[in-house]
């Protein structure tokens, strides 16, 4: 566990740089988290996404994964690798501010 | 609680909805409790045995029994698709048009394959170069396949979870190491293992002991690939998978383990399961969230445990006490840990033994005490384990009996600490 400044916040993130308390998040952090993952800027649908894995972790407990956010999101499972390429769930989750999507087992 | 008479309804007539069914009738007299099973056909196939099908280990003949058979005396059997359950007014729709009363409904309809959800996967080359060994058919088509494989590229590949039986696919890489060094054609198959994950196996020490038993095999290992798309075709260049991120892995021979949901009747019955069709129900209880005369085992539930039938066996015991619980009118107090238990083989007759729960990863050590099979390393005895296993299915888990010294919650007295 590390703690990081994010737009000004001191946070913890776990080691694998997911928010330990996903209550710390605010919106203005998530430019902030995005840059680190390589995306300059976060568009309308990015905030589809953030906003959506928000409401299903509050809901669930766990954010979704790829498959199941490419079914009830509204964005395409193609779309949503262009918006966070190389793991739409798992970045998405960064920025989000939620624990990493709970893959099955 | 009404103690008078009850009609149960168990939906599905596989490993749980079975055992379940025969547990519950040796618990419940007759006149308590009517039984009803009902499934879409009659063929109950061992399912562990369609990884040894494809490399001739196993003839499919012998892993399929009749559903009916399976099921004990005083237990109804009612051959029907379902349509759907409504949870408000108790009733099963079935695909008839006739429908089905319940007290207590029971949802084992397993998981299914989707392999039309993926892009190519049943397109140009689907069982001929492209295969899964996930069903009946598909494993007998492979054996065939591999027989006459006479080199080339064999990749097996997860397209994402949830699966069935997690461990299998890598079975099937070790099998296949075996399979070809036997038949001295090992030199001219190269063997990947094409998976999303960000290693071989979710929970971390098994990961890394199976990533190392893959590399000591010769089998190579590409991790975090999504399948998008599977060209199989070989007009359009080499025939490969493509992932979301447009990375590509070339084959010549193919074996996807396709998309799984739960069965499409949940998805057509109102609050019963989530966006994948599963069953949601209590982790620990296995009650739905649905309603609390409504229960789900095995693979059609959305626990966050392996899909795999020592899950089913283990889910049982708890199942069958909570809903005698809840006839009663008690509080339901039996509580599913997680537990699974599964033989992987690991070919030249070895296999290794995994035992793991919710909140705690395989460890190596020995099951289920001090003295036992060794965890987490290959041996021959854990391979006999595994080929036992069969006779012990049809014969002690579908019944319903009790294992001596083997309960549902998983041991630790013979667990290394991590």
């Amino acid at each position: 566990m590390t703690t990081k400044t994010v737009a000004g916040h001191d946070i913890e993130v776990n080691d694998e740089g997911f928010f330990v308390d996903p209550e710390a998040w605010t919106e203005d952090m998530a430019p902030a988290l995005a840059a680190e993952e390589g995306i300059d800027a976060l568009t309308d649908q990015h905030w589809t996404v953030i906003r959506f894995m928000r409401s299903e972790y509050a809901e669930k407990g766990t954010g979704p994964t790829v498959r199941v956010l490419g079914k009830t999101s509204g964005v395409s499972v193609k779309e949503l690798y262009q918006l966070f390429p190389k793991g739409p769930a798992k970045i998405a989750a960064r920025i989000a501010g939620i624990p990493k999507p709970r893959g099955c087992i | 609680m009404d103690t008078g008479h009850q009609h149960i309804v168990i939906l599905g007539a596989g490993t749980g909805g079975t055992l379940t069914a025969n547990r519950l009738r040796s618990r419940l007299p007759e006149h308590r409790a009517t039984i009803t099973v009902v499934d879409q056909d009659d063929q109950h196939v061992y399912q562990p045995g369609l990884l040894f099908v494809p490399f001739g280990l196993a003839d499919p003949l012998d892993i399929v029994k009749p559903r009916h058979r399976q099921l004990h005396r005083g237990i109804n059997y009612l051959q029907q698709a379902v349509d759907r359950v409504e949870t408000g007014d108790n009733t099963v729709h079935l695909a008839d048009g006739s429908t089905l009363h319940y007290d207590v409904l029971i949802v084992a309809t397993g998981a299914v394959l989707l392999p039309g959800e993926t892009e190519g996967l049943t397109g140009p080359g689907w069982n001929e170069r492209v295969f899964t060994f996930y069903d009946l058919d598909g494993a007998t088509r492979l054996a065939e396949a591999l027989e006459s494989f006479e080199g080339g590229e064999l990749v097996v590949n997860v397209v994402d979870l949830p699966i069935k039986c997690p461990v299998a696919p890598l079975e099937f890489c070790f099998l296949a190491d075996w399979f070809f060094t036997e038949r001295g054609r090992r030199d001219d198959v190269k063997i990947t293992y094409v998976t999303p994950l960000d290693g071989a196996f979710t929970k971390p020490t098994a990961s890394t002991r199976l990533s190392s038993m893959l590399a000591d095999k010769g089998i190579e290992l590409v991790t975090e690939f999504n399948t998008g798309t599977v060209h199989g075709d070989t007009d359009e260049g080499h025939p490969r998978i493509e992932s979301w991120d447009e990375r590509t892995v070339d084959f010549d021979l193919a074996v996807v383990i396709p998309l799984h949901g739960g069965a499409p009747f949940v998805g057509r019955s109102p609050g019963l399961g989530d966006d994948l069709d599963f069953v949601t129900v209590d982790q620990q209880t296995l009650q739905s969230s649905a309603a609390p005369n409504v229960f789900a085992i095995g693979d059609a539930t959305s626990v966050p445990a392996s899909k795999a039938g020592s899950v089913t066996h283990f889910e049982g015991e708890v199942l069958v006490d909570n809903v005698v619980a809840f006839l009663e009118g008690h509080e339901l107090r039996a509580l599913f840990d997680g537990h699974a238990n599964c033989f992987i083989e690991t070919g030249f007759d070895k296999a290794m033994l995994i035992d793991f729960n919710y909140d705690t990863e395989p460890l190596p050590g020995h099951f289920p005490g001090k003295i036992g099979a060794p965890l987490l390393a290959e041996s021959k005895l854990n391979h006999l384990g595994k080929l036992m296993f069969q006779w012990f299915y049809w014969h002690v888990l579908l019944p319903g009996r009790d294992i001596p010294g083997l309960g549902s919650a998983m041991p630790t007295a013979g667990k290394e600490s991590s």
